[in-house]
Parts: structure tokens; sequence; C-alpha cells
């Protein structure tokens, strides 16, 4: 697979992947705390980025719901490690189940009943707000005030249990990241990832061909659901705290979704640029509206910005620099 | 006593409702004609609730009177807004529409929070404390006055949308697109004009929404998601069902309020909506979709 990848790039592309790769690997050692923590968050969205382009960009499916996977993971892995000491990295696979089984039942519910586009994102929306309000009343998980896991001494690291360093973080993300990309990669070139593109592009086309949308459809936001169930683990032991006030809400899922949108929906690298672009931008544009000290500044500027990437480019920055860089292979019958 | 109880609430809620109802015409106006979900509807709303209270700050005037002055702010907004942003991205994907949409809204909320700041106001009018006895029956005189507003604006919406050629040439437009530009209606400029009255919708009811309410940035998003939640209920595109739908959430999240938590009546109305969804996705009143 690796090999079919690297025959059909061009050397220009291969080059540029393999030194962002290396910069990604020696970063911890080059910048400075404030920099590393700013490149955890943009590896966090670039990696929930992927699984939620896995929905959309592979399969067609619209969800604006998925704060709730997030929000599922780590409530589950957070809950089993603050009650029962059960470590995240047992954790992680009753995470994946809770997401797995929301985003199932979502599906389900969604495709069964055929609700399609603008209303199954709605749905979607609907379910994690849902959600959000339920455990806002459940005070096991701590209800409105939040949620905590004990932060001990950062002197060790401890990956079976989540707790350590920066350092420690960093990589766990960037080996997320990386491992989603890759099984995104293989994914999208599979026979299921041609099922799904046949379903993204043409519904009834795909099924008058004979592809079993609803197994497919089920398939993709398992896989995807899954898959950001994790991130949100990885997000309970990183932030140590989580309130449903935030958690569910739908502004947590525009900014997943964001980084992918950005970058180009359906494309392997725009969740991944996408989150580059986006998460220093709002640092810049913190930075620079700092000495303002006026309250929405840093906001408007931000949510201009998206709606210019919107207006402007369409199909997200990756397809774009994709051409300016001149990343093409230079061979027949490719973009 | 318990019996009274409800039905006092029930009323506040059905009054409540009307607005809710006023309101989500707005969305579903917009998206029954230009199939555009206006994810910045309640940040829209919010604008117009500001505006009302800048009116009532600055000059006095009680919001009931400045509400045809803030429709006919939003209305220019709306308009402007389809004519120059909406209308580009008529042809895009449906989460790229919903991107440009919410990053609008977050720009609404910011440009509220530079000139407002982010604590919440009210407007305080003199009949603020008075009521209605009917009976056993004790009704907020605000109440009365914003539904009773709330209907009036709905039904000259719907005047306007049945009874005058402007209207019937939006309604044209809705139901097809092409066979409109066939019989050679202006439909960029019909288009403008249903963004604008849907926004008026909002500003009409941000203006009666202040006299019940206080007003903040953040308040937004809740308003969309309750005007999604209504409008779904009622059938995306239906006016009627716009109005329904409101009630029916009014008056359910009042009693849901009074007989389960105050906090839990928004799961109560999300779990409506999911039924909703599920049993009848076209809405109560709505048509299958094309």
């Amino acid at each position: 697979m690796i090999a079919r990848i690297i025959e059909s790039a061009s050397p220009r592309a291969l080059a540029l992947l393999a030194v962002v790769t290396l910069a990604l690997l020696v970063a911890p050692w080059l910048v400075d705390s404030y920099v590393l923590s700013v490149l955890i968050i943009v590896l966090y969205f670039a990696y929930v980025g992927q699984a939620w382009n896995l929905m959309l960009g592979f399969a067609g499916q619209l969800s604006l719901g998925h704060a709730l996977f997030v929000s599922l993971g780590a409530y589950t892995s957070a809950a089993l490690f603050i009650k029962f000491g059960v470590p995240p990295i047992i954790g992680v696979f009753a995470a994946i189940a809770m997401a797995v089984v929301a985003g199932c039942l979502i599906g389900y519910l969604g495709f069964r009943f055929s609700i399609r586009g603008v209303y199954f994102a709605l749905l979607t929306i609907a379910f994690a707000e849902f959600t959000g309000i339920i455990v806002d009343h459940i005070s096991w998980l701590g209800a409105s005030s939040g949620l905590f896991l004990p932060v001990k001494n950062q002197q060790s690291n401890d990956l079976l249990n989540l707790r350590g360093s920066p350092t420690m973080f960093y990589y766990v993300i960037l080996a997320l990241t990386g491992l989603a990309f890759a099984l995104c990669s293989w994914l999208l070139n599979s026979k299921l990832g041609l099922y799904w593109q046949a379903i993204r592009e043409d519904q009834e086309a795909a099924e008058a061909s004979g592809v079993p949308l609803f197994r497919y459809k089920m398939i993709a936001v398992a896989i995807s659901s899954g898959l950001t169930g994790i991130g949100g683990v990885w997000y309970a032991f990183y932030y140590n705290n989580l309130f449903p006030e935030t958690m569910f809400k739908t502004s947590q899922s525009v900014e997943i979704i964001l980084g992918s949108v950005v970058g180009g929906v359906g494309t392997l690298f725009g969740p991944i640029l996408g989150a580059f672009v986006l998460t220093p931008l709002g640092e810049v544009l913190t930075a620079a509206t700092d000495g303002m000290h006026l309250d929405g500044v840093k906001s408007f500027f931000w949510g201009f910005c998206v709606a210019a990437i919107v207006l402007f480019r369409p199909q997200g920055l990756w397809p774009w620099i994709y051409n300016v860089l001149g990343l093409a292979p230079k061979k027949e019958g490719e973009r | 006593m318990s019996g009274g109880l409800y039905l006092n609430v029930a009323v506040s809620g059905l009054l409540t409702g009307l607005i809710y109802g006023l309101s989500a015409l707005g969305l579903s106006v917009i998206f029954g004609v230009i199939r555009i979900v206006n994810f910045a509807h309640g940040e829209m709303m919010v604008l117009g609730m500001f505006a009302t209270l800048v009116l009532f700050r600055a000059l006095g005037i009680d919001p009931l009177l400045s509400l045809p002055l803030v429709a006919a702010a939003l209305f220019a907004f709306g308009y402007l807004l389809q004519d120059l942003v909406v209308r580009r991205v008529a042809h895009l994907a449906d989460h790229m529409q919903f991107l440009l949409m919410a990053s609008i809204a977050v720009m609404l909320i910011s440009v509220c929070l530079m000139l407002f700041g982010p604590d919440a106001q009210n407007a305080q009018v003199s009949y603020g404390f008075d009521s209605f006895a009917i009976g056993p029956l004790l009704v907020d005189k605000v109440r009365v006055y914003a539904g009773a507003a709330a209907l009036v604006v709905s039904g000259l919406l719907f005047a306007f949308f049945h009874y005058t050629p402007t209207g019937k040439a939006i309604r044209a437009c809705g139901d097809n697109y092409t066979g409109a530009l066939v019989v050679g209606l202006n439909v960029r400029r019909l288009y403008a004009l249903t963004f604008g009255i849907g926004t008026a919708c909002l500003g009409a009811a941000g203006a009666i929404m202040l006299l019940l309410v206080d007003v903040h940035p953040y308040l937004g998003p809740s308003y969309t998601l309750l005007a999604f939640i209504i409008v779904i209920i009622g059938g995306m595109g239906s006016l009627p069902g716009a109005l329904l739908g409101g009630i029916l959430i009014g008056v359910s999240e009042a009693l849901a309020g009074v007989i389960l938590q105050p906090s839990l009546k928004s799961a109560f109305s999300f779990g409506l909506l999911i039924l909703v969804l599920l049993v009848r996705p076209q809405g109560l009143l709505g048509k299958v979709a094309r």
C-alpha cells in the first residue's frame, strides 16, 4: 500500500511529506512550550477533523454533532479512570464502544428512515445537544459543575495512564494523527472507500449498481465515531476537566469540522492542513488583538477569515496549494 | 389549585410560543424559498433585540412601537446579505453553506460583544409587572401584548404571501425555481426580498422578545436551535407549521419546566424533535420533500 502511494506521488510531494514528518517528529526539541501547546491543539484538530472527514468527505454524510462522540469518549474513559481506576489504555475500548454505539444509533435511525442532507445534520445536532442536557443532570458525572481528573506530579511519563508531560501528549496525538491518516488513505483506495465515494457522488446510482447503501453508510459512521471517540479519550486526559456546557455544544462540533472544511473536504491532507492554518491563525489573532482590550475583536476576524475561505476557496485550501506547489504527479489521467 | 397553576403556565407558554413561532417563520420562509438553512438565525434575532434596546434606552421608545423600525432595519440587513454574500454560496454543498452562516453568526456575536459587552441587559417597561386577571387566570400584561404583536405580524406575513403579487411570486420561486425563471420572474431580487422578509421576522420577534427576556450576545445559539426544533416539528417551509410548532414548543417547554425541572425543558424539546424527525420527517404540516 505504501509502495503504491510512493509510486503515485511526485518527487516534490514526497520530499515535502518527508520534511514535514521529520519536523513534526523532532518538534518538541526545537520549539518552546507555548509553540508545543499550539502544535498539540493543531494535531488534535487534525485528528478529529480526519475522523469527521471520513464520514462527509468519503461517504457523503454530513454530521454536525461530532462533539457527541468526542464527549462520549472523554466522559467514558474519564469516569472509568476516576470511579474505578481503569487506566485509559483499557478505558479507550469502552470509549470507542460508547461512541460507536451512539454513532450507529444515529446512523440507524437516520438511514433507516431515509433522513438526508440538512435533516440528517440536524438529527446529529439534536442528539448531541440532547445528550449534553442529560449529562448536565447526572450528578455521578459531575453534572454541570464538571468532571475533573486528578492532576498528580508530572515528573514521569506514564503512557498507560496517560499522565505526563505535554511532550508525551504531543507524541500520543501525533501518533494518532499519523495512524488515522494511514487508515484513511488505505480505506479511501480500498473497495470500501470506492463504495463510499460512489454513495457520496450519487446515492441513487450507487444503489442501482448494487451498492448496499445502508451497510456502507453505517460502516462509515461507525469508523468515524469510533475514531472521534479515541480523540475524546486523549482530550479528557490532556485537559483534565470536562464540562457538559461546552463539550456537547454545536460550537464544539463546528470546531471539529472547521479544519477539514477549510483544508478541503474529501482530501487526505485537507484536515491536517486546515488544522495547521486555523489554530495558529487563532493564536495570531489573539496576540494581535490582545492590546485592544475589546471583547469580540478576535472572534470577529476569525469569523471573517472563515467566511472569506468559504467564499473564495470553496474547495478548501489543499487542492489550491496542491496546484500552487506543483505537487501533482506528471501522469496522464490524474488531476 | 394545581389545575389552575398548570392552566396559567400553559397560557403563558402559549403566548411565548407565538413569539417562538414568529421567529421560526423567519427561518421557515428562508429555507422554504431559498433552500438555505440560516444558522445565524438566533444571532440575527439577538441583533434585533439589541437594536430595540438601543431605541428604548436612547429615545425611550417602547419595544412594541420600535418593532416596525427594527424589522425594517433587519429587512435591509437580510436583503443585502443575501444579495451580496449568501447568493454566492447557493451552488455549494450543504456544509459550506452551513459554515458561511455559522461564520456570519460568529461575526454578529462579536459585533454585539464589542458594542454592548457580555452582560445581560433588559428594557424595563412601565407595565412590566402588571397582569390581567381572567377568572382564575392571571396573565402578565407584557406576555399578552407580546403574543398579540406576534400574532399580528404573522397575520400580515400570511396576507402578504397569499394576496400580494410579490408574495405569490416568492412562493412560485420556492415551488419551482426553473419555472420561476422561465416565466420571467426576477429570482435574484425575489430571493433577496425573501431573505429580507425572513430577517425582518427576526427583528420583529427580537423586539417583542425583549419584553420577556434579558438580552446578551451569547443568547443566539439557543434561539437558533429552538427555531430549528420548531420548524422541523411544524414542517420546513410551512408557515402555519412554524406557528403551530412554536405554540407546541412554547406550551410543552412551559409545562416541562413545572412538571420536570426548568433546566430539563430543552431536553424535552430535543426529544420531541428526534421523535418527529423519525416518525414524520417532513414535519406536522410540511409537504413531502421533493
